[in-house]
C-alpha cells in the first residue's frame, strides 16, 4: 500500500515503520522557528526555571516580526529581549526586522522537502509549499522543542485537493483558499491538506505558500505541496543544493487518502470573506458596493512580491478613491527592495497608497493600520475575527490582492476582473 | 466540586480569548479581556471551578498561548466542546487545563451546575440531573497530564536524565 508524502515524512521523523492514523508519535525536529511574539519572551524564563539551554542553536531560526518596529517601551523591551536571547544562546540564524518569519524560512532556503519543522506561530504552515511537514505550535510547546528537539503529533490522514485548469485573469490562490474555507469549514483537525493538480503545478512558490498558509484557517494540521522543478529551482535560487534523494519525497501513485476533492479553476470567481470569519465567504460580486474606509495589503499570506505585483497591476494609471486609505506593508525587507527596484513601489505610491514598515503589522492589531469603532476594511490578510484588527465593532473583509487594490480604487467592494479588463 | 456553566457558541476564536490589542500587557490584564467581544460579563464574573461549554471548533485561530492561559488564570475546572482548535487544544493540555470533547454541549444551559472528572472522563449536570461519559485524555499524554503539564514533566525528565 502506497504512502502520502506526509506519511513518509512522519515515519522518517518518528522512526516508526507503520503508525496508525490518530496514534500519537514523537517526532525529531529538523528545524524550529521562533518569533518575537511567543518566542524568547515566553521561552527564556522557562529555560531559566528548568536551568537548561537550547538543544541545538543551529536548528533554531529566530525572527522579529510581530512587534517591529517598536512603537512604545513595551514593544521595544520585547525586541531587546529577543536580540539578547540570540546573543546568549548563539542563534546565528537570527533575522532582526528583516521580514515575517515564514518568509525568512522560504527566502533563506531553510526548508527542504522531507524535513519535519515546528514553528511558533499558527501560519508556519506557509512553508509546506516546499514539500516539508511544518506546523504551528504555542510558546509552551516551542519551549519543549527548544529543550528536547522533539514534539508529539497525532499521525494525520491526508486530504488530496486537486485544482485543474487555468484561472480567469484576476483569480488567484487566495480565492481558492477563501472558497475552501466555506466549502470545508474550519474544523478539519487531524488531517493534512495536500494540494495538487495542474493549477497548483503552474503556480510559483509564493502562490503555493498561500494554499499552505491558510491550511491553518481550515483547522488542518498543515498543508503541503509535493516538490517539483519549481520547488528545486526556488532552493537553488536561495543558494541551496537539493538533496540527491529529493524526488523520493512525493505521494505514491497508490497512496491512500482520507478523501479526494477536485475543483475546476476556470469556474472560480474572485472570493471575499465577510465579517467575522474566513469561512463566511462567497463571490466578491455578492458584496458589491459595500463601502470601505481602509484597504490593507499586508501579512505573510498577502504581502509577498507576487501580491504587490497584483496590487500594482490594478493601480497603474489609477488613484485610490479620496476618503479611502490604502496601506501596504511588504512582508520582508527583500520584498521591499525587489518592489523598489522593479517599479512596483512607484506604481503603488503614485496611486496614493501609504507604505508601512515590513512586519506582521495590523493583521493582528500589533502594528500600524489598526481600525477604529465601526470602520470597514478589506484586507489581504488571512483572518477577520471580531476585534482582530482593532476595535470590536470594526468589520474586516478578506480578499485577494487584486480585489483589495480594486476596492481601494473604487472606495467600495468590486469585482477586480472588471478593472483588469478595462483600460485605466 | 461543581461550578457554573458558561455557554458559548461555535467557532469561538483565540482573538476573542486573548485580544491582540493587549498582547504586550501582563497575563492578569490580558485575562480581564478574555471573551469580552462575546460576553463582557465572563471575565468579570467567572469563578474558580466554573466550566466553559461551547460549540464546534473552540479555540480556532492562532498559536497564542495566552488564549489557554486566560482560562487557567480564571481557574476554570474544564472546557467542554465537541471539537477544538488544534493549537488551542494542545496549549491547554500543556498548561494542565482539562479540555474534553463533549458532543452533548447543546443540552447545557448557561448557569447549570456541572461537575467534571477529566481523568475518568465523566461529566455530571446537577441542574438537569444528567450524567455523561466523555473520551478521556489520550493515554500517551497521561504522563505529562499526571505531572501537571509540560513544565513539571520536563523537570521530571531532566531530573531523570531522560533529556540530554
Amino acid at each position: 500500500m502506497g504512502l502520502t508524502i506526509t506519511e513518509k515524512i512522519v515515519r522518517n521523523a518518528s522512526g516508526r515503520s507503520d503508525p496508525r492514523h490518530g496514534e500519537i508519535v514523537t517526532c525529531r525536529v529538523d528545524l524550529a522557528l521562533l518569533l518575537d511574539s511567543g518566542g524568547p519572551r515566553r521561552i527564556w524564563p522557562r529555560l531559566k526555571e528548568l536551568d537548561v539551554g537550547v538543544w541545538d542553536p543551529d536548528r533554531i531560526v529566530l525572527c522579529t516580526d510581530h512587534f517591529v518596529p517598536a512603537v512604545d517601551t513595551a514593544s521595544a523591551a520585547i525586541l531587546k529581549l529577543t536580540r539578547d536571547f540570540a546573543t546568549e544562546f548563539g542563534i546565528n540564524k537570527f533575522f532582526d526586522m528583516q521580514g515575517i518569519g515564514h518568509l525568512m524560512l522560504a527566502e533563506q532556503g531553510f526548508l527542504h522537502p522531507g524535513m519535519f519543522v515546528c514553528g511558533g506561530d499558527s501560519h508556519s504552515t506557509h512553508g509546506g509549499a516546499f514539500g516539508c511537514y511544518i506546523s504551528g505550535f504555542g510558546a509552551i510547546e516551542m519551549t519543549g522543542v527548544t529543550v528536547t528537539g522533539e514534539i508529539w503529533i497525532p499521525v494525520p490522514e491526508t486530504v488530496r485537493i486537486n485544482w485543474e485548469g487555468e484561472f480567469q485573469h484576476g483569480v488567484v490562490a487566495k480565492d481558492i483558499m477563501l472558497k475552501l474555507c466555506r466549502e470545508l469549514g474550519m474544523n478539519n483537525g487531524g488531517v493534512v491538506m495536500e494540494y495538487g493538480g495542474s493549477t497548483v503545478r503552474a503556480m510559483g512558490m509564493q502562490e503555493r505558500a498561500v494554499l499552505c498558509n491558510m491550511a491553518a484557517e481550515l483547522g488542518a494540521e498543515t498543508g503541503i505541496v509535493e516538490p517539483d522543478d519549481v520547488t528545486l529551482q526556488a532552493l537553488r535560487d536561495a543558494g541551496q543544493q537539493p538533496a540527491a534523494n529529493v524526488r523520493e519525497w512525493c505521494s505514491d501513485a497508490d497512496a491512500v487518502y482520507k478523501n479526494r476533492l477536485d475543483f475546476s479553476s476556470a469556474e472560480l470567481e474572485p472570493q471575499i470573506a465577510a465579517p467575522h470569519s474566513p469561512s463566511n465567504s462567497g463571490p466578491v460580486g455578492d458584496y458589491r458596493g459595500t463601502k470601505i474606509n481602509q484597504a490593507y495589503v499586508g501579512s505573510c499570506v498577502g504581502a509577498k512580491l507576487s501580491d504587490l505585483h497584483m496590487v500594482a497591476e490594478v493601480l497603474r494609471g489609477r488613484k485610490v478613491k479620496p476618503g479611502t486609505r490604502l496601506m501596504v506593508a511588504p512582508a520582508s525587507a527583500r520584498v521591499m527592495t525587489a518592489a523598489a527596484v522593479d517599479g512596483t513601489l512607484a506604481a503603488i505610491t503614485q496611486a496614493g497608497a501609504i507604505i508601512l514598515p515590513t512586519g506582521c503589522g495590523a493583521c493582528a492589531a500589533l502594528g500600524a493600520g489598526i481600525l477604529a469603532e465601526d470602520e470597514v476594511c478589506v484586507s489581504t490578510t488571512n483572518r477577520n475575527f471580531k476585534g482582530r484588527m482593532g476595535a470590536n465593532s470594526a468589520s474586516v473583509y478578506l480578499a485577494s490582492p487584486y480585489s483589495v487594490a480594486a476596492a481601494a480604487v473604487a472606495g467600495e467592494l468590486v469585482d477586480p476582473r472588471e478593472m483588469l479588463s478595462a483600460v485605466p | 466540586m461543581s461550578g457554573k456553566a458558561w455557554v458559548f457558541g461555535e467557532a469561538v476564536n483565540t482573538d476573542v480569548m486573548a485580544p491582540g490589542l493587549y498582547f504586550k500587557s501582563s497575563m492578569e490584564e490580558m485575562a480581564t479581556h478574555c471573551m469580552e467581544a462575546l460576553d463582557p460579563a465572563f471575565a468579570k464574573r467567572v469563578q474558580p471551578g466554573d466550566v466553559v461549554v461551547a460549540g464546534e471548533s473552540f479555540g480556532v485561530g492562532s498559536a497564542r498561548e495566552q488564549a489557554a492561559l486566560a482560562f487557567k488564570h480564571h481557574q476554570v475546572a474544564a472546557i467542554l466542546a465537541p471539537s477544538f482548535g488544534r493549537i488551542f487544544y494542545r496549549n491547554a493540555l500543556n498548561f494542565g487545563v482539562p479540555v474534553l470533547r463533549f458532543p452533548a454541549y447543546a443540552e447545557v444551559q448557561a448557569g447549570d451546575e456541572l461537575s467534571v472528572a477529566p481523568i475518568s472522563g465523566s461529566v455530571i449536570n446537577h441542574t438537569q440531573n444528567k450524567h455523561y461519559s466523555v473520551d478521556p485524555i489520550p493515554d500517551y499524554l497521561m504522563d505529562m497530564i499526571n505531572a501537571g503539564g509540560l513544565m513539571p514533566w520536563l523537570k521530571q525528565r531532566l531530573a531523570a536524565g531522560e533529556i540530554v
